[in-house]
């Protein structure tokens, strides 16, 4: 049975008056968190015009945003129609992804080769011809007379037009866009997807689908003398010039490299300098406080500064890395390992001590024992999260595919090279994520994790 | 050890001394396995160092005598020189290059008040970095309930979050603050979103994790007695976990204040851009002018930090500070 207690008015004021702390809380007390949460945004509105937000959006190109994020997942083919004396002209760029005699489906010619349709989409197309480009869009057609100066836009254009210094611009959205000028009809046709990613147009397994490579691969005729096909697969591959695999993977290696010996060496380092910095092990306060400090100057000299000044002393590469990540976490692990031996349980050492071992012999058999598991995870710790700093102290000149992912960036136009690379290292940090995890996981159990 | 077991020889049964053979067998089989363990670790090593060394523009061996020539030789004319760089004070050596117009970067905010440029740039990067755990952190704060096992029972809704989480966390920075400095140009917008979304998720993941180690009892309570589930959140896991989760975020702002300034070198402004610029141009008083104004800031933001997660959890917050 249930009973519900009904308070009346007096039965409330009676509990009021017999709880008054309870009911009366300290204003101060009260009004406290309100006042942080108020503080904090204060905060946030000032730098607001600190860093002068209103300003740097107004003066953002939002347009590139929609373009860049369409790159990483697409790629253009950039053909070009020029208007010369005798005749329409067809071109492709030289190294153009379609190859060096590029012949798409989406570009016809008409028998007489005077007139050029270029398709964007199932209804969706331009016709080029001398002084007339015809645009059909979702049913709609507006026509671009093009005169000896400029080309004039439709009487009927939309927003989708864009004229500007005698030129007209149309966009098909994420199909592609177009140029008219007096001299060219310049477009960018956009299609989903890599292009070349595994073979470039000079390799000669260029346009094979995987299962054609696989039986030129395994039956087809010798393509290079001397050399199996297999091996020429790998080459052409590994040094396709559009998207670098080979230099990809060594950069790679190299991040992975600096995390991994930075790391161990700093564990090896920090390992015995511990000792020293531990007030219970080291019976000096002179050596305590002395190799304190020095943890804490390793530590607080930030990544950043090491990496700068070893990449100006070794010269760019992963050497420059390593010790950045070394000296920086040598402070770290080292301050670490030292609060943990000093939270060591003393009665192993006093029974070790108690059997007459010698100083050494203690904290091998009475405190290695303890820590050895905490120091090797807390290691481990810190070897994944330098897998990921390793990348952006390789961007200010250590190496490694931070450098690279800053150069393809700075292009404007690589960005499909990016993505590339940021998806080889998420399943890098994934992978090394889970190794450490699993091996953090056997040497302290689940619960310390 | 080793006289000390010795001294007196043990008179063993015939089943101890099965018990002993195993145990020896046992240990030496660990023995073997730590042996294999350091051999192969010890062969990655040196692959990956002979890797290293190949690879580099420098090789270790000739390089470090410039090494120490790099170090030795790049001082700056005299010590004041550092302070006066550092309070953007004319310089006597000054000849009219960039190496002296330390009075250049002044920012003057009222008649003859300035700011000098260095603090002023630190003062970037400190924001930068506090904006960037303020926001993070607090996305970070209403996505972790979504991913915690003991708040959200569909498997579904914890997984999706639990992925979001890690994969904003092992995003480069570097390519967000690229791709936003393309769009935004330059500066510490790009930074800021840089650090804020590894932020989200590293702290999503450490804010869940409280979370799921919360006392439920209050929640039965609320629950018992009809509470909806924001209710349940906000009344008996929130006052749990809010000192827990201000301590990871001062943690996380001594982080971010380091990110900053390394996204700052390439390119988001702040201290680091200026000291990559100095020490790429050889101005050495400069540049130990900003390393000492960087080891200051770092030394002073840590210990803050650390006074306030002292004072919120107690000690048990530096059991195991990354």
């Amino acid at each position: 049975m249930l009973t519900t207690t009904i308070l009346t008015a007096e039965r409330q004021a009676e509990l009021k008056e017999q709880y008054a702390e309870v009911f009366h809380k300290d204003p101060v007390k009260k009004f406290r968190p309100l006042a942080i949460v108020a503080a904090l945004l204060a905060y946030l509105v000032a730098c607001f015009f600190f860093f002068n937000i209103p300003q740097v959006f107004s003066d953002a190109k939002w347009d590139r945003a929609g373009l860049y994020m369409a790159d990483w997942v697409s790629w253009q083919a950039q053909p070009k129609f020029r208007f010369r004396d005798d005749g329409l002209e067809l071109q492709y760029p030289r190294f153009s992804p379609l190859g060096a005699e590029p012949d798409p489906s989406w570009v016809i010619a008409n028998e007489t080769a005077d007139a050029y349709r270029v398709d964007f989409g199932p209804s969706d197309f331009i016709v080029v011809q001398e002084g007339l480009v015809e645009i059909t869009k979702g049913g709609q057609r507006f026509e671009v007379v093009i005169t000896d100066d400029e080309a004039l836009l439709p009487p009927n254009a939309t927003s989708a037009f864009e004229a500007r210094n005698g030129r007209v611009k149309f966009s098909f959205g994420f199909a592609g866009n177009i140029e008219i000028r007096n001299t060219q009809v310049r477009v960018w046709r956009r299609f989903w997807g890599w292009e070349n990613f595994f073979f470039d147009p000079s390799s000669a397994f260029w346009g094979m689908n995987g299962f054609e490579v696989i039986s030129t691969i395994a039956a087809g005729p010798q393509l290079a003398e001397g050399q199996s096909n297999l091996s020429v697969a790998i080459n052409d591959f590994l040094y396709n010039a559009e998207w670098q695999h080979a230099d990809v993977f060594v950069k790679l290696l190299q991040t992975i490299v600096m995390a991994f010996v930075g790391t161990l060496f700093a564990g090896i380092l920090a390992f015995p300098l511990a000792f020293i910095a531990a007030r219970n092990i080291t019976r000096s306060n002179a050596a305590n406080w002395f190799m304190k400090r020095a943890f804490d100057f390793l530590r607080s000299v930030d990544m950043l500064i090491w990496a700068l000044f070893f990449t100006r002393s070794f010269g760019p590469g992963p050497i420059a890395g390593i010790a950045a990540i070394f000296f920086t976490d040598t402070g770290t692990l080292g301050k670490l390992y030292s609060e943990a031996l000093e939270n060591v349980d003393d009665k192993q050492r006093e029974g070790v001590k108690s059997l007459g071992a010698s100083p050494v012999e203690v904290q091998r058999f009475g405190v290695v024992p303890q820590v050895l598991p905490l120091f090797a995870s807390q290691a481990l710790y810190f070897w994944e999260s330098n897998t990921r700093s390793a990348t952006i102290i390789g961007a200010v000149g250590a190496g490694g595919i931070g450098l690279k992912l800053l150069e393809a960036m700075r292009t404007g136009t690589d960005w499909e090279n990016v993505g590339y690379m940021v998806i080889l290292i998420l399943i890098v940090v994934f992978v090394f994520d889970n190794i450490s995890n699993y091996l953090r996981t056997k040497l302290i159990g689940e619960e310390a994790r | 050890m080793g006289a000390v077991s010795q001294s007196s020889p043990p008179k063993l049964s015939d089943a101890t001394k099965k018990v002993h053979q195993h145990y020896q067998e046992l240990a030496r089989t660990k023995k073997l396995y730590s042996f294999l363990t350091i051999g192969i670790l010890g062969a990655i090593l040196v692959a990956a160092l002979w890797f290293a060394n190949a690879s580099n523009s420098g090789k270790f061996i000739d390089r470090i005598p410039y090494f120490f020539d790099f170090v030795l030789n790049f001082l700056p004319d005299d010590p004041l020189e550092i302070f006066r760089a550092l309070f953007d004070l004319p310089s006597p050596y000054a000849d009219g290059s960039l190496k002296y117009d330390y009075e250049e970067g002044r920012h003057y905010l009222f008649g003859d008040f300035y700011l000098p440029e260095y603090f002023y740039e630190m003062l970037v990067t400190l924001n930068i970095a506090f904006v960037s755990t303020l926001l993070g952190g607090g996305i970070a704060f209403v996505l972790c309930f979504f991913a915690a096992s003991n708040l959200v029972g569909s498997k579904a809704v914890r997984f999706v979050v639990r992925r979001i989480m890690e994969l904003l966390r092992a995003f480069p920075e570097i390519v967000i603050a690229g791709l936003l400095a393309a769009i935004l140009s330059l500066g510490p917008i790009a930074a800021i979103a840089a650090v804020s979304i590894h932020t989200i998720g590293a702290l999503g993941k450490l804010f869940f994790e409280v979370v799921e180690n919360a006392d439920m009892k209050p929640d039965e309570g609320l629950r018992a007695a009809g509470a909806s589930w924001v209710e349940r959140v906000r009344f008996a896991i929130v006052p749990q976990v809010l000192p827990n989760f201000t301590s990871y975020a001062l943690l996380r702002a001594e982080i971010n204040v380091r990110a900053s300034t390394i996204i700052g070198a390439v390119g988001g402004g702040g201290i680091g851009e200026v000291f990559r610029l100095s020490l790429s141009r050889d101005h050495a008083a400069k540049t130990y002018a900003i390393i000492l104004l960087l080891f200051v800031t770092i030394v002073a933001v840590d210990q803050l930090s650390g006074w306030l997660r002292r004072k919120m959890v107690g000690d048990q917050a530096f059991q195991f500070g990354a």
